[in-house]
C-alpha cells in the first residue's frame, strides 16, 4: 500500500468527518461531547507515539495533562499571563519535567517502567490535591476563557472547530513523524533496541524524546481543556484518567495513528451511550481492556485492516 | 596499519572467563574469520568489540582510537556495523524500512524537520529508499521489497540484517554466524554476498561454524577455545594446526 495516498486520504477523510458530524448534532451538548472526544484523541495520538510506536508505556500521562491544565489556570488567573503564553509555558515546563524524570526511568523496561510512570502520575495527583493554597485542593479552581488576538473562544460550537482543527494538525504531524528518519528510529527501538543501536540509533535519547513529546501533547490539551471547561479539579490527573488514556490507545490500535483516534472517540462516547449504568464505568473500561488484549491484541483498527487484507488476498 | 586491534581483552561473567587475554588485529580489506567450538567466546568477543558489553580488562582500538567503553551507536558513527546470530530484526516494520533504519546516521534526523516533513526530509527519504532498494537487491532480497519483515523466512532475514548493516556505510562489518540455520544452497548464496561486500572495500570480520565457508573465503583466521586464542594464520595454516584439530575433533582424533 502506498503510504503517501493513505496519509493524504486519511487526513482528508478525517477533515470531512469532523466537518460533517455537526449535521447530526441537535444541541450544544453534542458539540461538548465532540470536543471532549477530539481532545482525548489528540492526547492519545501523542501517547501512541510513545506506547504504540516506540514500545514504551506510561501510566502517568493524566498527570502531565493535569499539569498543563493547572499551569494555564494558575498563570492566567494569578499572573495575568495571556492564555496562549500560559499554554506554551506550561508545555515547556511539563516537557522539562518529563525530560528530567524520563532520563532515569526510561532505562527501565516493562513492569518497572509502568510502575515508575504510575508513581509520577500519582505524585502529581497528590500534589495538586494537597497544595490547596495554590490549586484550591480537591474543590478545584475556575479558569477564564481562552482568548487569542482579541478573539475569545467561547461556547461548545466554537471549541468544536478549534479542537477539530488541532486534531487534524496533530494527526498530520504524527503521520509525518512516523514516516521519517526519527519515526523509523522510534519504531526500531520497539523492534530491537540492540539492533537499532548498532546502526547508530541512540535509543535512550529517542525514548526520552518521545516521552517528552507525548507529555507536551497531553499538557497542551490539558491547558485547552481547562479553558474550555472553565473549571478543573485534581481528578483530571488521577490514575483512573491515565488508565483511560492507555485503554483508548490499546483499544483503537497501538502503532496506528487513526486507531488511537478511533479508540479515543469510542471511549469518550461510551459513557454517554451507557449513561444509565454510569456507576459501572470503571468495570466496563476494565472489561474492554481485557477483551481487547485477549481477542484483538493489536487493537480495533489494525485488526480490521488485517482481516480486510486477508479477505482481499483470498479472492 | 591494522583497522581493528584487540589487546589483552578479557570478559568475566561471575568468575567464568568468556574471553581471556585475547590479542589479535584485523587488517583493512581482509575477510577475517573467528572460529572455535560452541562456547569458545566468539559472540562475547563480538559484543565486546561492538560495545554491547564492556570489557573486564584489556582494550579495543578501532582506527587507532581507543573504543572500549563506547556505546554501539557511537561505534556505528565511527564506521562499525554488525549483524546478530540470534536475529535482531525490527519485526514491527517493513523489510525496506529495516534497511532504512540502517541509514539513520546519513539522514536528516532533526525532530522538527521530521515533524513538519520539510522538503529535505522527504527528499532524503526518497533517495534513502532508492539506495536501500539497491542494497536489498545486492543481498538478494529483490522479491521482498514490499514485504513486512514479520512475513519473511529465516534465511531472508539473515540477509536483511546484512543489508541493514550495509546501509550504515560501515568501514568494518562484523557478521555473527550469517550462515547458521541455513541450508547448503542458502549458505552458498550468503558466501557470495560476503565476497561481494569484501570486494566493495569493506573489511569483514566473520564468526562462523560452517568450516567449508570459512576456509573458502577467509584471508586470515583466529581460532578460539575457552575464550583464549588457540591458533592464528591463513586458512591453510590454521587447518594444519594440531591444537585446532584437537579442539574440533577431540583429543583422540
Amino acid at each position: 500500500m502506498n503510504f503517501k495516498t493513505a496519509r493524504t486520504g486519511g487526513l482528508a477523510l478525517l477533515a470531512i468527518v469532523i466537518a460533517a458530524a455537526p449535521i447530526g448534532f441537535s444541541n450544544s451538548y453534542y458539540y461538548d461531547v465532540g470536543v471532549n472526544a477530539m481532545f482525548n484523541a489528540i492526547v492519545c495520538v501523542g501517547l501512541n507515539l510513545l506506547i504504540g510506536y516506540a514500545g514504551q508505556i506510561s501510566l502517568g500521562h493524566a498527570g502531565f495533562f493535569a499539569l498543563g491544565a493547572y499551569g494555564s489556570a494558575l498563570m492566567t488567573t494569578n499572573y495575568g499571563i495571556p492564555p496562549i503564553g500560559a499554554m506554551v509555558l506550561s508545555a515547556a515546563v511539563v516537557g522539562l519535567l518529563a525530560f528530567l524524570v524520563g532520563r532515569p526511568i526510561l532505562k527501565l523496561k516493562g513492569h518497572y517502567l509502568a510502575m515508575a510512570t504510575l508513581g509520577i502520575g500519582i505524585i502529581i495527583h497528590i500534589v495538586l490535591k494537597t497544595e490547596s493554597k495554590i490549586t484550591g485542593g480537591p474543590d478545584g479552581m475556575s479558569v477564564d476563557n481562552f482568548s487569542l488576538l482579541g478573539v475569545t473562544v467561547m461556547g461548545d460550537r466554537m471549541w468544536y472547530w478549534v479542537a477539530g482543527g488541532l486534531l487534524v494538525l496533530t494527526v498530520w504531524l504524527a503521520l509525518n513523524l512516523i514516516d521519517s528518519p526519527v519515526g523509523r528510529a522510534l519504531r526500531a527501538v520497539h523492534g530491537s533496541e540492540v539492533g537499532a543501536e548498532v546502526v547508530g540509533v541512540d535509543t535512550s535519547s529517542y525514548k526520552v524524546l518521545v516521552f517528552v513529546v507525548s507529555a507536551m501533547f497531553a499538557s497542551v490539551v490539558g491547558s485547552l481543556f481547562a479553558h474550555k471547561n472553565g473549571f478543573i479539579t485534581p481528578d483530571i490527573g488521577s490514575f483512573f484518567h491515565s488508565v483511560e488514556l492507555v485503554t483508548m490507545v490499546v483499544l483503537g490500535g497501538m502503532a496506528s495513528v487513526f486507531g488511537a483516534l478511533i479508540g479515543a472517540v469510542i471511549l469518550t462516547l461510551l459513557p454517554q451511550v451507557l449513561a444509565a449504568v454510569e456507576q459501572y464505568e470503571a468495570m466496563i473500561l476494565g472489561a474492554i481492556m481485557m477483551g481487547t488484549m485477549i481477542f484483538m491484541p493489536k487493537g480495533l483498527l489494525p485488526s480490521i485492516v488485517a482481516s480486510l487484507k486477508r479477505r482481499g488476498a483470498g479472492k | 596499519m591494522s583497522l581493528l586491534k584487540v589487546e589483552n581483552l578479557s570478559k568475566e561473567f561471575g568468575g567464568v572467563h568468556a574471553v581471556e587475554d585475547l590479542t589479535f588485529s584485523v587488517e583493512p580489506g581482509h575477510i577475517h574469520s573467528i572460529i572455535g567450538p560452541n562456547g569458545a567466546g566468539k559472540t562475547t568477543l563480538f559484543n565486546l568489540i561492538t560495545g554491547v558489553y564492556t570489557p573486564s580488562s584489556g582494550r579495543v582500538l578501532f582506527k587507532d582510537r581507543l573504543v572500549s567503553g563506547l556505546k554501539p551507536y557511537e561505534l556505528a558513527a565511527m564506521g562499525m556495523s554488525r549483524t546478530f546470530q540470534n536475529l535482531q530484526i525490527f519485526f514491527n516494520m517493513q523489510a525496506i524500512e529495516n534497511v532504512m533504519v540502517g541509514s539513520h546516521l546519513h539522514l536528516n534526523r532533526g525532530f522538527l524537520a521530521s515533524f513538519l516533513r520539510l522538503p529535505n526530509v522527504s527528499r532524503g527519504d526518497r533517495e534513502c529508499r532508492k539506495t536501500c532498494t539497491e542494497l536489498m537487491e545486492f543481498v538478494g532480497l529483490a522479491k521482498y521489497l514490499d514485504a513486512d519483515a514479520a512475513s519473511m523466512p529465516y534465511g531472508a532475514l539473515k540477509r536483511l540484517e546484512i543489508a541493514r548493516a550495509l546501509a550504515a556505510k560501515p568501514e568494518i562489518l562484523l557478521l555473527d554466524e550469517p550462515a547458521a540455520g541455513l541450508n547448503a544452497t542458502e549458505s552458498r548464496e550468503i558466501d557470495e554476498v560476503i565476497k561481494r561486500v569484501a570486494a566493495s572495500g569493506i573489511t569483514v570480520v566473520l564468526v562462523e561454524h560452517d568450516m567449508k565457508m570459512v576456509m573458502g573465503i577467509s584471508d586470515h583466521i583466529t581460532a578460539l577455545d575457552y575464550g583464549r586464542k588457540l591458533a592464528e594464520g591463513t586458512p591453510a595454516e590454521v587447518r594444519a594446526n594440531p591444537d585446532v584439530v584437537k579442539a574440533y575433533l577431540g583429543a583422540h582424533a
